[in-house]
């Protein structure tokens, strides 16, 4: 299966397409863009998205600045959701920013 | 529109309406009583979102079936593909996930109501509801036989969450039985649920 490889102008990023990461187990308070659902769990690096303004500033008025590259993660549904019951193969897919990851 | 008489548009949430929906409906209801708008000017402003959003995802789509050098170019960069098609997806960004015979892909937004509205228009009402967005994330193939929608097990199901900056639409499969058919009789197959994924076009 081949995967698009678009959206890869983020010059300066700490993950390339494949890579295996985490989305990071923390709690902060404010606007967050990181669904609790998907937080403390492994994946892999489907794409680069980019850069983006980051939202959790924009939603409090500032610029978003600096920007903050911008992942398409793919999870195992069955790494997701413990009592998953469909197929090994299905998976979910999420956009996370890279300061929501770690290296796995 | 043909799109906008959906049958399914049945209401996902039948429960009491949330805190917001009626904080929402109360400060209407106030600024009516006040006369700061009429309830006129909130029904005008909702048809003005339609018309700022037409519905074009089934002619980008149709145009994808029929020329695969476009198709190739939608899936690489849906924003660029889009534009070269005279679609503007304004701000968006544009993520097409193809259906294969190995994948099917569907979208959500679990965090708000995020849609590829510059292609599909205005959301229909089950797609911001609570009861999809929790739902399909968890347990998608319960969800599409509620729409009808059985995958074979040895279909990969792939949930897309757009939950930051990207929107997504679904390139379905062209179905059996459409050869030699016209970009335009193709368009005329491809519904927005099956650009969100919870339906197959059928011949």
């Amino acid at each position: 299966m081949t995967l698009p490889s678009a959206y890869t102008e983020a010059p300066v990023r700490r993950f390339a397409r494949g890579d295996r990461v985490r989305v990071k187990q923390t709690h902060p308070p404010g606007h967050r863009r990181t669904p609790y659902y998907i937080r403390g769990k492994p994946g892999v690096i489907e794409r680069v998205c980019g850069a983006f303004a980051n939202p959790e500033e924009l939603a409090y008025g500032f610029d978003g600045e600096p920007k903050r590259v911008l992942y398409r993660v793919r999870f195992r549904q069955r790494d997701v959701w413990p009592h998953y019951t469909g197929p090994q193969s299905d998976y979910l897919e999420l956009e996370i920013y890279e300061h929501w990851l770690e290296a796995a | 529109m043909k799109h906008h008489d959906h049958s399914h548009d049945r209401s996902f949430d039948e429960g009491a309406p949330s805190e917001y929906e009626i904080m929402s409906r109360a400060i209407q209801e106030l600024l009516e009583e006040k006369g700061v708008i009429t309830s006129e000017q909130v029904r005008q402003r909702m048809e003005q979102f339609d018309a700022d959003f037409p519905y074009r995802g089934p002619r980008v789509i149709a145009h994808a079936w029929v020329d695969a050098a476009f198709r190739a170019r939608l899936l690489e960069d849906g924003k660029r593909a889009c534009a070269e098609f005279g679609v503007d997806l304004e701000a968006d960004r544009l993520i097409a996930v193809e259906n294969t015979p190995d994948v099917h892909n569907v979208i959500v937004c679990t965090l708000c109501s995020c849609y590829p509205r510059a292609l599909l228009g205005m959301p229909p009402s089950w797609y911001k509801s609570e009861n999809y967005r929790r739902r399909v994330v968890r347990e998608p193939r319960a969800v599409l036989r509620e729409f009808g929608t059985v995958i074979a097990e040895q279909v990969s199901v792939r949930v897309h969450d757009s939950n930051a900056d990207m929107r997504y639409v679904v390139v379905p499969m062209r179905p059996a039985g459409t050869e030699g058919w016209s970009e335009e009789r193709l368009a005329g197959i491809i519904t927005r649920d099956a650009l969100v994924g919870v339906t197959l076009p059928k011949a």
